[in-house]
């Protein structure tokens, strides 16, 4: 049990460097979901065939292989995602400016990954709202944005919390492959580093990393729970 | 498609017929522009569209033609047998998991009455702890990255002197986490069924375990099955994550290609549009059963079932890779 004193630095960077890349894959994914989003409900033909196609490539491919294509494929480009040092974010999330690119490699598989997942999210969201709702907000002669600011994405909210949510968990979880695709330091090439080629004990390692994901995963879920919960009641 | 477009706006008059095919034509100009620009352009640029990177997977004259898809083919097959494999004993694991958190549940319920008080307390208590313990290992190896939990298994199994082929660590690694999952996507559906059934079970005789076994399993697999056709999918997806602990996989074996042949965009899109192909088949499949299952529920005095929580689906389903 002392790796996990002695290091406890080592657990607490690693757990830090997951939120971090957490929480930027986050907010890119919940931006780039919502534009998807918007091509698959738009009235246009071919933008609604991006929005369909992108999400149909994204949800049916392993995030492993978005990985490989992130990490090898850039490169291959002679790309190295410098458009993502972006000057005041990277003071705070180091990571983003650092010369070695695999932070910013794993930060795009995530987007590009989580984004379908978001943009079905919002998208049931839209369509668990009963068509009598926006039908009667026109009759009453709103305009699109009125109907949508007032009537709709209310409502569409509201079905779609719960979604985004378990969309973000499965996220975090699915975070602890870019360890294992160069980003030096998060959770799991912790785990990695300190019961292969530290040689410290497996068993306690594995309960400090187990920790690092479950503080992050378990009370949201819980959160989850009782938000799908309490809608049930209300309904 | 027709029927989210109906939600926002009304059926298209000729005006705005005329105004959404102008923006169509608009729209895809500007696409086709924009992917010459960002897609085809740096990827000519960068010599990526050459035959020397493609020959080898898409000409049949190319020398390494046969060598190269008879990898590939090896590879597919293993991550068919992984999956297979990991599927399979998920379900049985995952059904043992379900009952147990029910039995559990209702042992937790009874008061055992007519035995000595202590005895009564001791079994109660027993039951409690019991039920606790199935509820922590559940969240606990939900919460888990699959990776990690591969990791785990394929690192801390051999530290115990176990030691299997790849093949097995990367199973048995999914085969935790999916028969979680899937225990709880069958439980949820045995307690969304309507109380009903299992009253009226116990009215015509049948013990606890008829019931379970005759009446609440096989509904709840019924309602469940759309569900259970995608957690397939992400089983299917999962299996990539055997490169890990170097498994010989459909991308590890993309990997030594892309070693020897220097491709590692060509390889890679050939294996994403295998995935591609086998997923989208198996999620048109659960469109297909979903439907199928909406349709045959035609008697109307069957009392609507209760959905499973939208958390818990959605989560299995973007739990893929995870």
């Amino acid at each position: 049990m002392n790796v996990l004193i002695d290091k406890f630095d080592v657990f607490a960077g690693g757990f830090w460097l997951t939120l971090q890349i957490c929480i930027l894959a986050a907010i890119g994914a919940l931006i780039l979901g919502a534009i998807v989003a918007v091509l698959r409900i738009s009235p246009v033909p071919p933008l609604r065939a991006v929005g369909t196609s992108y999400v149909n490539v994204f949800r049916n491919m392993p995030l492993t292989v978005v990985m490989f294509f992130a990490a090898f494929g850039l490169p291959a480009l002679g790309s190295n995602a410098d458009f993502l040092r972006i000057p005041v974010i990277d003071s705070l999330f180091t990571r983003l400016g650092t010369d070695l690119p695999y932070f910013r490699f794993a930060l795009i598989a995530l987007v590009l990954y989580t984004a379908a997942f978001v943009c079905e999210a919002l998208r049931s969201g839209v369509n668990a709202v009963p068509a009598g709702q926006a039908e009667a907000a026109r009759s009453l002669g709103l305009t699109f944005g009125q109907n949508l600011r007032h009537v709709v994405l209310p409502q569409s909210w509201q079905a779609s919390v719960v979604p985004l949510g378990s969309v973000i968990i499965a996220m975090i979880k699915n975070s602890a492959l870019a360890g294992f695709f160069g980003v030096v330091g998060d959770l799991s090439a912790t785990a990695d580093q300190l019961t292969g080629a530290e040689g410290y004990a497996f068993v306690p390692v594995a309960i400090g990393i187990s920790i690092g994901y479950l503080i992050m995963t378990v009370p949201l879920g819980a959160l989850l729970d009782r938000i799908e919960k309490r809608q049930a009641v209300a309904r | 498609m027709s029927q989210q477009t109906s939600v926002l706006y009304d059926v298209p008059g000729p005006r705005q017929r005329r105004i959404t095919l102008i923006s169509s034509i608009v729209a895809g100009v500007v696409l086709l522009v924009g992917a010459y620009f960002l897609i085809y352009r740096p990827l000519d640029r960068n010599g990526q569209l050459s035959m020397e990177l493609w020959g080898p997977l898409v000409d049949p004259s190319n020398e390494n033609f046969s060598q190269v898809w008879d990898r590939i083919g090896l590879g597919f097959k293993n991550t068919l047998i992984a999956a297979a494999l990991a599927i399979v004993s998920s379900l049985v694991i995952g059904t043992l998991l379900a009952l147990l958190r029910i039995q559990l549940k209702s042992l937790t319920r009874r008061r055992f009455v007519g035995m000595a008080t202590p005895l009564a307390y001791l079994l109660r208590g027993l039951s409690a702890l019991l039920s606790a313990i199935t509820r922590v290992c559940v969240e606990v190896f939900r919460g888990l990255p699959v990776v990690i939990t591969i990791f785990f298994v394929a690192r801390g199994f051999p530290e115990f002197g176990l030691y299997f082929d790849n093949l097995w660590y990367l199973v048995i690694g999914l085969t935790i986490y999916n028969s979680v999952v899937i225990g709880e996507i069958l439980r949820s559906g045995m307690e969304g069924l309507p109380g009903g059934q299992a009253e009226a079970a116990a009215a015509i005789g049948l013990s606890p375990t008829q019931t379970t076994r005759m009446i609440l399993l096989p509904q709840a697999f019924r309602i469940m099955l759309p569900a259970l056709i995608s957690q397939l999918v992400v089983v299917l997806k999962d299996t990539s994550l055997g490169f890990i602990i170097s498994y010989e996989e459909t991308l590890n074996i993309g990997k030594q290609i892309i070693g020897v042949l220097g491709n590692p965009i060509q390889v890679y899109v050939v294996i994403a549009v295998l995935f591609i192909v086998v997923n989208y088949s198996l999620s048109k499949l659960a469109q297909y059963v979903q439907r199928r299952l909406a349709r045959g529920r035609k008697t109307a005095a069957t009392p609507a079932q209760n959905p499973p929580p939208a958390a818990l689906m959605s989560q299995a389903e973007g739990g893929a890779g995870s």
